[in-house]
């Protein structure tokens, strides 16, 4: 496994489970740390694997595919990646502000970028439906225009916004700080203008950070809840998302439907995010090359 | 300096300076300012009295201590799993350790809703464990133990996260210097270990408790809703936004929405003590 660091002598020496080591505590705290995982996190999504069989393929694909289901999983995993999207653009931008230029206030802006990782998601959530209903600042702005916001797709998309702010912004930021200075330096020496310069020697360095950044978005926006629902309204088949559908499946008791429900999301993710790691393994290998 | 001066072929012009600046800033004053603001503005809509009040009531107060409750529970247990987590992955080589990091972080690409959901397929009537404590008179789904379980698995990785590239980047050399001095483990852990990760640790902690106060999806699952009994501080909020009572559940809203502020304050504070520390390290 890759855990395993290879010794140049490794052909020839015995398998071992752990290197031998000077420092003690190995075991213990390996025994503490498996068992906890098993108990909280392991055990748990294993029921969320093999619970949904219990209803049959057929009902587990009834379960998936029924209209409201599909709607549901569509609205989820569009909005997160059109909000993820979204982040990738000016999430960027503000790195890009943070990074390279000084202005007053950088150092709050900079802390308070963090702020949707710590504010609870059903404040945002209750603050983002007051702002954006129709009788909120933005909401009657928008109105005023005939465009409605809160309790359509639009409002899951702007929640997810608030919700994936961060990751775009802190991925692009360690790139840009250590981009050094002098390759941008020599290409302009070199004659490459401004917009050369960005194009052939920023935009290739921070391409794959701002993929990182939007896959990280984008996973957490996926199964975002608290934000989402008071914005949403939850129109079946219009604003109702893949979580909200769940816990309304368990509410009828429908344990197995719910979890299948759960599962196709988690197997639509990771199937997503499998594919987005491979294609920044490509762009990192392009752009080294 | 204009953009054709020679000694700053990299500098952007002016105007694209302000223009990006300009849209960073209405970025972040849109997305992020507004809402905490609509917090506080809706919190106090009515005046000082009625924000008060809001918190002078038997079930607010139930859900402020039920969240304290969940919280001094499940951080303490993801604190010492953080640690114990981060001292085997950092300090030993074994089979597997990388796959065991990457499970650590799992529960963040997991929605809270399943993560609630999880265990209520473990622990309800209908689940594989809940006869088994429904014959013993132990109640989990729709009670305070639900509410703890899930808190804790939305919140398993932070203090782990926050350690383990700290304690990597760290190595094990001032470990190993202590064991051959004869310390044993605990005592290695406790006046090395510790003291060069203790600020990766408060920042771990804090950002754990504050995720484990404002939970909303995992516990809305398991908590069944039960006014003054299961409702944590977001599910009061919920409760009473969806009774038309704005004014008091803003007024909730805007106590975790200060804690949330005070977290960001810290962690600022922490991460330019931070910067000097390694840089520190680094010149030795």
């Amino acid at each position: 496994m890759a855990g395993a660091v290879a010794s140049p002598a490794g052909a020839a020496k015995r398998w071992r489970f752990r290197e031998p080591s000077a420092l003690g505590g190995f075991w213990p705290s390996f025994g503490f740390v498996a068992v906890y995982m098993s108990l909280i996190v392991l055990i748990p999504l294993a029921a969320l694997v093999l619970r949904p069989w219990e209803i049959g393929i057929d009902g587990v694909w009834r379960a998936v595919s029924s209209e409201r289901t599909v709607a549901a999983l569509r609205l989820s995993f569009g909005a997160a990646a059109v909000a993820a999207a979204v982040n990738a653009v000016f999430g960027t931008i503000v790195a890009w502000a943070l990074v390279r230029y000084e202005f007053p206030g950088k150092r709050v802006v900079d802390a308070f970028v963090d702020l949707p990782f710590a504010l609870p998601t059903a404040v945002a959530g209750i603050a983002l439906a007051s702002i954006y209903a129709p009788n909120g600042i933005l909401g009657a702005a928008f109105g005023a225009h005939d465009i409605r916001i809160a309790y359509t797709p639009i409002g899951v998309m702007i929640a997810l916004v608030f919700i994936g702010f961060p990751f775009v912004v802190r991925a692009v930021q360690p790139v840009l700080a250590d981009l050094e200075r002098e390759v941008e330096e020599a290409a302009a020496t070199l004659g490459a203008s401004r917009w050369r310069t960005i194009a052939q020697v920023i935009w290739p360095s921070i391409a794959p950070a701002m993929l990182t950044g939007f896959s990280l978005a984008f996973a957490r926006a996926v199964g975002e809840y608290g934000s989402v629902i008071f914005i949403a309204g939850n129109l079946p088949m219009v604003s109702e998302i893949a979580p909200l559908l769940i816990i309304i499946r368990l509410e009828e008791f429908d344990y197995a439907g719910a979890a299948a429900i759960g599962l196709a999301m988690l197997v639509i993710s990771f199937a997503l995010l499998f594919a987005l790691n491979a294609l920044h393994a490509f762009m990192i290998r392009r752009g080294g090359a | 300096m204009t953009a054709r001066s020679p000694a700053a072929p990299t500098r952007d012009p002016a105007w694209l300076k302000w223009t990006l600046i300009t849209v960073a800033l209405a970025y972040v004053v849109v997305v992020l300012a507004l809402p905490l603001l609509a917090v506080f503005v809706e919190a106090l809509r009515k005046g000082e009295a009625a924000f008060f009040a809001s918190f002078n009531e038997p079930a607010a107060l139930s859900a402020i201590q039920l969240t304290l409750l969940v919280t001094a529970i499940s951080v303490p247990l993801n604190t010492v799993f953080g640690l114990t987590a981060a001292w085997a992955i950092t300090k030993f080589e074994f089979v597997g350790k990388s796959f065991l990091t990457t499970l650590i972080d799992l529960p963040l690409s997991v929605s809270p809703v399943i993560a609630g959901l999880v265990y209520v397929l473990l622990y309800s009537v209908h689940g594989w464990f809940g006869p088994f404590f429904a014959e013993r008179g132990i109640e989990i789904i729709f009670a305070v133990p639900g509410i703890v379980l899930a808190t804790t698995l939305v919140t398993f990785p932070y203090v782990a996260r926050e350690l383990i590239p700290l304690m990597q980047q760290q190595g094990t050399d001032e470990e190993a210097a202590a064991a051959t001095l004869g310390a044993g483990p605990w005592r290695t852990f406790f006046l090395v270990t510790l003291p060069n990760v203790k600020w990766a640790l408060t920042f771990g902690v804090l950002l754990c408790t504050a995720r484990a106060m404002g939970e909303f999806g995992a516990v809305s699952v398991v908590s069944g809703h039960i006014r003054g009994q299961t409702s944590t501080m977001p599910l009061h909020v919920e409760i009473l936004y969806n009774e038309y009572n704005f004014v008091a559940a803003f007024a909730i809203a805007s106590l975790l929405a200060l804690f949330a502020l005070v977290t960001l304050a810290v962690r600022a504070v922490l991460e330019s003590r931070f910067e000097a520390e390694l840089a520190a390290a680094d010149r030795t």
